[in-house]
């Protein structure tokens, strides 16, 4: 009897806790959207800022954009190569060890700091300037360790014996990484570049420093112009705005952010999920 | 002469802390189904493992000859990559790619560069063969993962044939089956030594019995003994054949 009603309270409990969590996503989505949806119109979403409190967002939105796809086009090779090389041909041993412990590390350091590393190494010393590159690459440098280890973990996560069935073929290991491997890993490696995706698209601090203020009026003509976002954007409204609908504006930024973000994911997903369709049948 | 033949193979792992097979010597004729048999952690699977060199794939170090065609396939200058089309393998789990049939049968041919205009018939030539084709002809388009455990390793016994080998060797290959399954397999095998050299590594002694011509008896990494199976069966020279086939141990 005793035991029952600890099992009872201990699963109330825990549901109670889930519950909590539930609620706090929906209070802060709930809120933007209630404080956001005002200022959002068609001209907020397709017109430039001007005086950086009134006009529209569009050129922070394909700022935002730009920057994640330069970020990704850096870190997504970059990230799956080096998970190949760790999971697949990186011998057992303390080097080893050490650069995945390093991996580790750099996915613990603070944003403002790699941030500042950008300011300090990409747009000074090699000269890039404050540019959608040097955002992007700084972003890159970020979500790195990231892609690093989910792509990692997917490969790792291929059963041996697909390996082997290739290898007895008389396939190359690196083919067989290619055609058997990398397949099956493919869905997990899709997960983690959305994760890094989420991480780049909402960062402030990184972009703040390296891509632009956020109120650029313009689009970018090329990698080395400054460019506009909607987090660096919704950063600036919410401490130097003076008009009274500022708040509301920076609410409406971010509610725009939150569907960029949950758009992408989708196409992500949908992506994934063609693929995996793909895998079930069909040559 | 005969189509594989081992002199004075050992193998080791663990940087050669641990001998998995000792002085191994023996003789494997072409056209024959030879069965190796013993009990567990006796070396049969290294055996097995060596004559495609599948062995270093886990760091195991192998010193000896092992000739294939009278070439030693262990020599400096020999392709690892074309051994192991000459000598195809199935292994104790089916193993087949999450993928389609057609895209399992097509895997190694495509990547050894075969065109796909001939492709259609060599999948339903490999498949045919592997007694699969009349299940899964108007199912070539569905994943393998779907399909029953014996369909499963008799497409991988396809796919092995779809590059062509010279040599089949099977692990175990119908532990993880029903009996019916088991049976269509040993049937194949029949078929298939018409044309393939074919070594099964079995711990089922019946099974060994049954489908081979010759039987190989390791015993603690060495062989013991090994000759005609009807011989093995019914006179074993040594005592410790005897008693393992007998059932006293293993």
């Amino acid at each position: 009897m005793r035991i029952e009603t600890e099992e009872k309270l201990v699963k109330a409990g825990l549901s109670a806790t889930a519950l909590i969590s539930v609620i706090v996503l929906f209070i802060v989505v709930g809120y933007i959207l209630i404080n956001g949806i005002g200022a959002i119109s068609p001209e907020f979403l397709r017109e430039a800022p001007y005086r950086f409190e009134y006009g529209g967002v569009f050129p922070q939105i394909i700022g935002s954009l730009c920057l994640v796809g330069v970020c990704l086009l850096f870190a997504v090779p970059l990230g799956i190569a080096s998970a190949i090389y760790l999971a697949e041909y990186a011998p057992d041993n303390a080097i080893t060890s050490t650069v995945r412990f390093f991996v580790e590390c750099l996915a613990g350091v603070p944003s403002i700091v790699i941030g500042l590393f950008g300011l300090a190494f990409l747009v000074y010393y090699l000269g890039i300037g404050v540019s959608m590159l040097s955002g992007g690459l700084a972003l890159g440098f970020m979500i790195l360790p990231w892609t690093v280890r989910a792509s990692e973990e997917a490969i790792k996560t291929v059963p041996q014996a697909y390996r082997e069935a290739s290898l007895a073929l008389g396939v190359t290991k690196w083919k067989t990484i290619r055609h058997v491997v990398l397949k099956s890993a493919y869905p997990g490696i899709i997960t983690g570049i959305l994760l890094g995706m989420g991480k780049a698209i909402g960062e402030t601090a990184v972009v703040l420093l390296t891509a632009g203020s956020g109120l650029e009026s313009f689009l970018p003509r090329s990698l080395f112009d400054p460019v506009a976002s909607l987090p660096v954007y919704v950063y600036m409204l919410a401490t130097q705005g003076h008009t009274p609908g500022a708040l509301s504006r920076a609410f409406g930024a971010s509610l725009v952010l939150i569907m960029l973000f949950l758009a992408l994911s989708v196409f992500a997903l949908i992506l994934r999920n063609r693929y995996v369709k793909k895998m079930d049948g069909g040559r | 002469m005969s189509k594989i033949e081992t002199n004075d193979l050992n193998v080791y792992y663990r940087n050669g802390s641990v001998q998995a097979l000792k002085n191994v010597q023996i003789k494997i004729d072409a056209n024959k189904i030879t069965a190796l048999i013993g009990p567990s952690g006796c070396g049969k699977t290294t055996f097995l493992r060596a004559l495609n060199r599948m062995n270093e794939l886990k760091g195991a170090t192998t010193t000896g000859e092992v000739l294939i065609d009278g070439r030693n396939i262990y020599d400096q200058k020999e392709d690892v990559i074309q051994l192991r089309k000459k000598v195809g393998m199935v292994f104790q789990q089916p193993n087949p790619f999450p993928m389609s049939i057609y895209d399992n049968i097509a895997y190694g041919p495509r990547i050894h560069g075969q065109k796909n205009r001939n492709m259609d018939s060599l999948v339903e030539e490999s498949l045919k063969k592997a007694a699969l084709w009349d299940e899964v002809a108007d199912r070539l388009d569905e994943n393998a993962l779907g399909f029953s455990g014996g369909q499963q390793q008799r497409l991988c016994i396809a796919r092995a044939l779809a590059v062509n080998p010279e040599i089949i060797l099977l692990d175990e290959p119908c532990s993880a089956l029903d009996p019916i399954s088991t049976a269509r397999i040993e049937e194949l095998l029949q078929e298939l030594k018409q044309e393939y050299t074919i070594v099964i590594v079995t711990h089922n002694m019946q099974q060994a019995a049954r489908v081979s011509d010759y039987t190989a008896f390791f015993y603690l990494g060495e062989l013991l003994e090994c000759g005609k199976t009807s011989r093995i069966f019914e006179r074993p020279d040594d005592k410790r054949t005897e008693d393992y086939i007998t059932g006293r141990y293993g």
